[in-house]
């Protein structure tokens, strides 16, 4: 048992000393200061520039920046809806498997765009090697960096500082931190078991004399940016808990810590860009206080298991359902909140068999998408909140709200709320619809107050960006794949937009001098109204949702069934 | 800045970073993993003396016969079924712990190991994640052994010493959980 905790704790900690070194590397590259990768990756980073006509690249106004992700983004959702929607015709496809429904493609497709990933179909019986490769491992990199470029614009103009230029933000988020980091780790995870081919299934006579299929392909490099873009879409059906995508204790240590590097490290990065790391630190606090009780939370439930096997058993046992030896009650445990928690959705173990704790807390990761949080725009919704707590406090006190040495005013808080309220209504609409309709009911698989655990964590995931899921669901109908789409897009550019807008007013306003009635947000006092606030907005839209799923079904267990 | 001009500009950089992320970098990691690392880049084939592929060491088998040591279940059959034969699968059998489903599937489970005089353990009766789970814990194969010393004739001290030689341990003594590996194991049976 102690063991499971120190792995943990091992894990934690490689996150935490990474942060100011990743942090400041990241602020180096977005602060277009000079960095080791220049030799390398300048040329290519100028050549790029070049072909799109870019000599000396020159900042974007708010509604220009929203234009060029907009725009950018419609375009390699075509190009990739192209791609899937022909993969019958189209070449490296070994297996030969056949087309896609429309209404997948369009889910997938945007799914990926969105950074999303949810999934409703199984890697290897579905694509080819060429659409997981050319169409959604390039979608893997484009969204993570849509997402960083965001987050760093968001900052930027909250600083006071132009907010950039999107197309030189998209390229050098690729090139400076996504591919160099992701090539590294890919040869990691190749010596570690991962395979790396383009050759076909192998077919094998086993010991006994049976016939197996083992499904492989390319998939170390696909993997590696599925966890450090915060992507999630597995190569393989069963994501993470494939042994060939996470074949032993190394690679589940180096895809934990990169799915959880880079919004862990922007913290950093925003103190760098505001000049002031005290109040990074605090603020990577609040998120530490959420995330560490849930992680206990939730593998200390894995760890005692499931009483009714238990009672079976004579003994007490983890819940080992829809996990892996290899990876046992701990680590399945962390990477569950992690990959909540950072919207990364990748799983090394089924989310459907968690205790109901586990369901309870990575709802809640979703719920509040600030532990840690998306790519990029984890992070900036963190420093919303951060807004929306001086804002508050502010009235308490009859004083203008400030935040970094600007006014916090009516079109701020407006552009706040809606980001606020943009994630309860992609959520809980669908699922109310979704419940009054009885034909989706037989989608769901695990009866009583799990089956409605399902339905909101589909919406949950899809509107967060998330992309794990409660598998059992049957969610690869016409109806599951539109309605979710709808909450992907919602939940991804309504945010943009408004935290975009937001940057660009705030980038415009004359700083107010600090004087001694400003009001300061890096103390200890201030980080807890914070955390309180996070608390109370992001929580009790959703109480109602936990108590009738997960916490029922916690008590419907220890009742005996 | 007008729309058509970032449609053009847009187009542009998805191809340029499309070369960039979906051709050269897939190219480069492939060409580095299969020069240096061959036998891991294409899925760590097992092969017998004849050279045919009888499995890999990173994917688990189905094992029921009394001359193996058993497998954990698998929602799949670990991909041995005819309409997956082609692809390969893997699946998990995502039932909540409060599914009287989970119940009606453990119960027999554990009745049978019980009837072949093995006190059943967690893992052989939850179904693993990828349903390709390579491992049992030390624990469920050494309650394994009194059966296959009975249907081997092989001494339980020498099958004890065989599991220790089958476990992939923990990496670097600290990083995964331990399991013995089921296909290592039954493949140094037949061996002997």
């Amino acid at each position: 048992m102690l063991q499971g905790w120190i792995q943990i704790a091992l894990i934690l900690v490689t996150v935490i000393i990474l942060t100011p070194l990743l942090g400041k590397y990241i602020a180096r590259v977005f602060l277009h200061e000079t960095t080791f990768l220049d030799p390398i990756f300048g040329p290519i980073d100028r050549a790029i520039m070049r072909t799109i006509g870019i000599h000396e690249a020159e900042g974007m106004s708010g509604w220009q920046y929203v234009q060029a992700v907009l725009i950018s983004n419609i375009v390699m959702g075509i190009a990739v809806f192209s791609i899937l929607f022909l993969q019958p015709i189209l070449p490296f496809n070994p297996n030969q498997v056949g087309g896609l429904t429309w209404d997948l493609v369009l889910h997938t497709t945007i799914s990926f765009l969105t950074n999303t990933d949810q999934q409703h179909y199984s890697g290897e019986t579905t694509l080819s090697y060429g659409s997981q490769v050319f169409a959604l491992g390039f979608l893997m990199f484009t969204s993570a960096a849509t997402g960083l470029a965001v987050g760093i614009a968001f900052i930027r103009g909250l600083t006071g500082r132009s907010l950039g230029n999107f197309y030189q933000d998209l390229t050098q988020s690729i090139t400076r931190i996504l591919l160099p980091i992701s090539f590294v780790g890919t040869l990691l995870l190749i010596a570690s078991g991962i395979p790396e081919t383009w050759a076909g299934t192998a077919q094998v006579t086993t010991l006994e004399g049976a016939t197996q299929a083992i499904a492989r392909g390319p998939v170390a490099h696909f993997e590696m940016i599925k966890q450090l873009g915060e992507n999630g879409g597995g190569f393989f059906g069963i994501n993470s808990a494939h042994p060939f995508e996470n074949s032993n204790g190394l690679t589940n240590f180096i895809e934990t810590v990169a799915m959880v590097a880079i919004p862990s490290s922007l913290i950093y990065t925003y103190g760098i860009f505001m000049g002031n790391l005290r109040q990074a630190w605090l603020v990577y606090g609040i998120v530490l206080a959420f995330f560490i009780p849930l992680v206990v939370m939730t593998a200390w439930g894995e760890f005692q298991g499931n009483g009714q096997v238990n009672t079976l058993l004579g003994s007490m046992a983890p819940n080992l359902e829809g996990k892996e030896i290899r990876f046992g009650w701990s680590l399945s445990s962390l990477w569950a909140i992690a990959t909540t928690a950072t919207m990364c959705g990748a799983v090394n173990a089924m989310h459907d068999s968690l205790m109901p704790i586990g369901g309870f807390s990575t709802l809640l990761n979703m719920f509040l998408q600030i532990v840690w949080g998306g790519q990029g725009t984890g992070t900036a919704y963190l420093f919303i909140f951060l807004i929306l707590a001086v804002f508050l406090t502010g009235l308490m006190v009859g004083r203008t709200p400030e935040f970094l040495g600007r006014k916090i005013e009516k079109a701020e808080v407006v552009l706040a709320s809606v980001i606020l309220l943009i994630h309860p209504i992609a959520i809980l609409i669908p699922t109310a619809i979704t419940l009054l309709l009885p034909e989706n009911l037989t989608g769901i698989s695990n009866p009583g107050f799990h089956g409605l655990s399902q339905v909101v964590y589909e919406y949950t995931s899809a509107a967060a960006n998330n992309g794990s899921g409660f598998q059992g669901l049957g969610n690869g109908t016409i109806w599951w794949n539109l309605t979710t789409s709808v909450a992907m897009l919602l939940g991804r550019y309504v945010p943009i937009v408004a935290l975009i807008l937001l940057a660009d007013g705030m980038q415009r306003k004359q700083p107010v001098p600090m004087t001694d009635g400003t009001l300061r947000t890096d103390t200890g006092l201030f980080t807890g109204v914070t955390g309180v606030v996070i608390l109370i907005l992001g929580v009790l839209t959703f109480l109602p949702v936990l108590a009738l799923g997960p916490i029922a079904e916690a008590f419907q267990l220890s009742s005996g069934l | 800045m007008n729309i058509v001009q970032d449609l053009f500009k847009s187009i542009r950089i998805v191809v340029a970073l499309w070369i960039l992320t979906a051709v050269l970098y897939p190219l480069l990691t492939w060409g580095i993993g299969q020069t240096l690392f061959s036998n891991q880049a294409n899925g760590s084939l097992v092969l017998n003396a004849q050279g045919q592929p009888i499995g890999s060491s990173l994917i688990g088998q189905p094992f029921k016969t009394d001359r193996y040591f058993w497998s954990r279940p698998s929602a799949i059959e670990y991909a041995t079924l005819p309409e997956v034969a082609k692809t390969g699968a893997s699946g998990a059998s995502n039932l909540a712990p409060s599914n009287l489903a989970l119940f009606d599937r453990i119960k027999p489970e554990a009745q049978r190991l019980r009837q072949s005089n093995i006190k059943p353990t967690a893992d052989m009766l939850y179904t693993s994640g990828s349903g390709l789970d390579p491992h049992i814990s030390l624990e469920s194969a050494q309650a394994q052994i009194p059966r296959l010393s009975q249907a081997r004739g092989m001494e339980p001290s020498r099958l004890q010493e065989l599991i220790n030689q089958a476990i992939d341990d923990r990496i670097l003594w600290i990083l995964g959980e331990p399991g013995v590996n089921v296909l290592k194991l039954n493949l140094s049976l037949d061996q002997k």
